[in-house]
């Protein structure tokens, strides 16, 4: 009779998963397993085992290295940027000052701004001509062809800040604000600095938060290579070729395996980088957990 | 002393936020701004970077000035650029509605399909369960770059490429609102669930009169976020749709030529229109939203 029951119970559970699994399954799970076995064949119809060379030839690749190496410099200086920015905007807006919540509304106003206009307003902002360098020619400053020289991924990641920062903020705002209040107030009575009780109250119970800012982060910044591709097209300056460059560039040649490759090594890389930042954070944050 | 003192670090933080605000808004009101100038004041304050101003405006050269104005007031208010698209220019509003039968469909079978699936994750919990849950989180936090392949190949497949099929479907099925529909539901008291239960209550019914009208603030919370998501979509119909009829505004917006910045801010500010909306209405849902995706651990 028991056993019954939780065998129906089993069934309803899996009729209620069903179509969400079944849909999951064909559109990303399924084709995502083909991709791994095409990064392993010599091309689709032929279909005959080669091992790793496709993730050699693309390991080689000196426009899949610039793109990677492109890449990894712009996540590096704006990730960590966006979650200690985001953090001190939270903070900020924790304490008492007036218009809490018209703020909070402004800082998430990027959200809402299409990509059209966002592109358009930067040109305006960052062309040679354009209003930036009308600021800094005032002051006697050269001028700067912002999206032509080095200062390109300054450019875009001072967007992808812009945009990202008041989603981030959110994030930490729910996360001060499932801090124990009793923990804040023993640590007040204790009469230590207000940055002891940051470091040792609010940092630790916010590692998670950090943790998903930080990942969140990471994928946002590849994402914000959508702006970057609409402003500067398929062969931009040097230091902007980023790895959304080279899959779009070996897309419209539809080279399957050199495709398939690079997104299992993206993979790869992603779930490594995820992994480890888990890791760290379960280290770091373990005595607050419970 | 002491108090002083106070007084004085509120202001200095004030000050902080209210330079970040505005540097946020900026380009937000910018844009609106915009819409409202006549195409002779766009060409005078952006002359300088569009290359082919002269062109449009020939003989009338000397508006256009050596370096960009930011101009955050019109001269005069004119609703010419609204006009222009409104009545001149029917190919932004079909467009318009391009956008609205893919996002319209994509937000709600998103979330129908994720209510029941969340329903399930909530309800029967265990080691298989938890497997597939961890699927469905490592699948959304992928980034495009990487589903790009995959997406492509599953659309020539099932012969649905170049049809709004080809975008539509994955939509339906993105693990993103499962995910958070899940964090929500899991939220319900048990007790809630088991006292249902306990008056003879079937599955359906439990769904439909205990856990949805508890979800209603968390559904709508989800709505929002997926729609802003696929309101500003680029790269799916890009790649997906090559018949350029059928993109949607955000695409189409994006290839306006420079010649034409004046209209590119009437449309752009229509096309936030919905987005506006949605916060100023739905503020509280879109931040609650936002706070729960946060929560990937627990």
């Amino acid at each position: 009779m028991k056993k019954n029951r939780r065998a129906k119970k089993r069934l309803i559970s899996a009729v209620y998963l069903s179509p969400s699994l079944l849909g999951v399954l064909v559109f990303f799970v399924i084709p995502f397993v083909v991709v791994i076995y095409y990064s392993f064949v010599d091309n689709p119809i032929n279909r005959e085992f080669v091992f790793f060379r496709n993730f050699i030839n693309v390991l080689q690749n000196e426009a899949f290295l610039k793109a990677a190496k492109n890449t990894a410099t712009f996540s590096l200086l704006t990730v960590p940027l966006a979650v200690v920015l985001s953090l001190g905007l939270a903070l900020l807006l924790e304490e008492k000052i007036p218009w809490k919540s018209q703020f909070r509304t402004f800082f998430l106003s990027p959200m809402m701004v299409p990509v059209a206009s966002i592109v358009l307003i930067w040109q305006v902002l960052f062309h040679y001509n354009g209003a930036v360098n009308g600021v800094l020619t005032n002051f006697g400053i050269d001028k700067i062809d912002w999206l032509k020289s080095d200062y390109s991924q300054v450019v875009i990641g001072i967007l992808f800040l812009w945009k990202n920062l008041g989603y981030n903020m959110i994030l930490f705002m729910s996360g001060i604000a499932n801090i124990p209040k009793d923990l804040i107030e023993v640590i007040r009575l204790d009469n230590s600095s207000p940055w002891a009780a940051f470091v040792h109250i609010k940092l630790r119970y916010l590692s998670p938060t950090i943790l998903f800012v930080a990942i969140l982060s990471l994928i946002n910044s590849f994402k914000v290579f959508r702006e970057a591709y609409l402003m500067t097209g398929d062969y931009p300056y040097d230091s902007l070729y980023l790895l959304q460059n080279f899959m779009n560039n070996t897309f419209q040649s539809l080279d399957y395996q050199k495709l398939s490759a690079a997104a299992i090594i993206m993979a790869a890389v992603m779930v490594v980088i995820i992994g480890g930042l888990f890791l760290v954070e379960n280290w770091f944050g373990k005595d607050v957990e419970g | 002393m002491i108090k002083r003192k106070r007084i004085f670090s509120k202001a200095v933080r004030t000050m902080i936020a209210a330079a970040f605000a505005a540097l946020f808004l900026m380009p937000t009101v910018l844009t609106m701004a915009n819409s409202f100038m006549s195409k002779t004041e766009i060409a005078a304050n952006y002359g300088a970077i569009l290359d082919n101003a002269s062109e449009s405006r020939k003989g009338s050269r000397t508006f256009v000035s050596e370096k960009v104005n930011l101009k955050f007031i019109p001269d005069q208010v004119t609703f010419s650029q609204y006009a222009s698209v409104l009545f001149r220019s029917p190919e932004y509003l079909l467009k318009f509605w391009n956008s609205v039968i893919l996002v319209a469909p994509i937000v709600i079978f998103q979330l129908l399909i994720a209510a029941l699936a969340a329903y399930s994750f909530t309800r029967f919990r265990g080691r298989i369960k938890e497997i597939i849950f961890f699927v469905y989180i490592i699948l959304m936090l992928m980034p495009y770059q990487v589903t790009l392949v995959p997406n492509y190949l599953v659309s020539k497949w099932l012969n649905i490429i170049n049809t709004r099929w080809a975008i539509l479907l994955p939509g339906f099925f993105a693990p993103f609102s499962v995910f958070l529909l899940t964090k929500f539901m899991r939220r319900i008291p048990v007790s809630l669930i088991e006292s249902a239960e306990i008056d003879g209550a079937g599955e359906w019914q439990i769904f439909t009169r205990v856990c949805l009208p508890m979800s209603k603030s968390s559904l709508f919370s989800v709505a929002i976020l997926v729609f802003i998501d696929y309101w500003n979509m680029v790269e799916q119909p890009l790649i997906l749709l090559s018949n350029t009829d059928m993109h949607p505004l955000s695409v189409f917006l994006s290839k306006i030529n420079t010649g034409e910045v004046g209209l590119a801010f009437a449309v752009a500010t229509i096309y936030m229109v919905p987005t506006l909306l949605l916060f100023l209405y739905g503020e509280e849902y879109l931040v609650e939203g936002i706070a729960y995706s946060g929560a990937v651990k627990g």
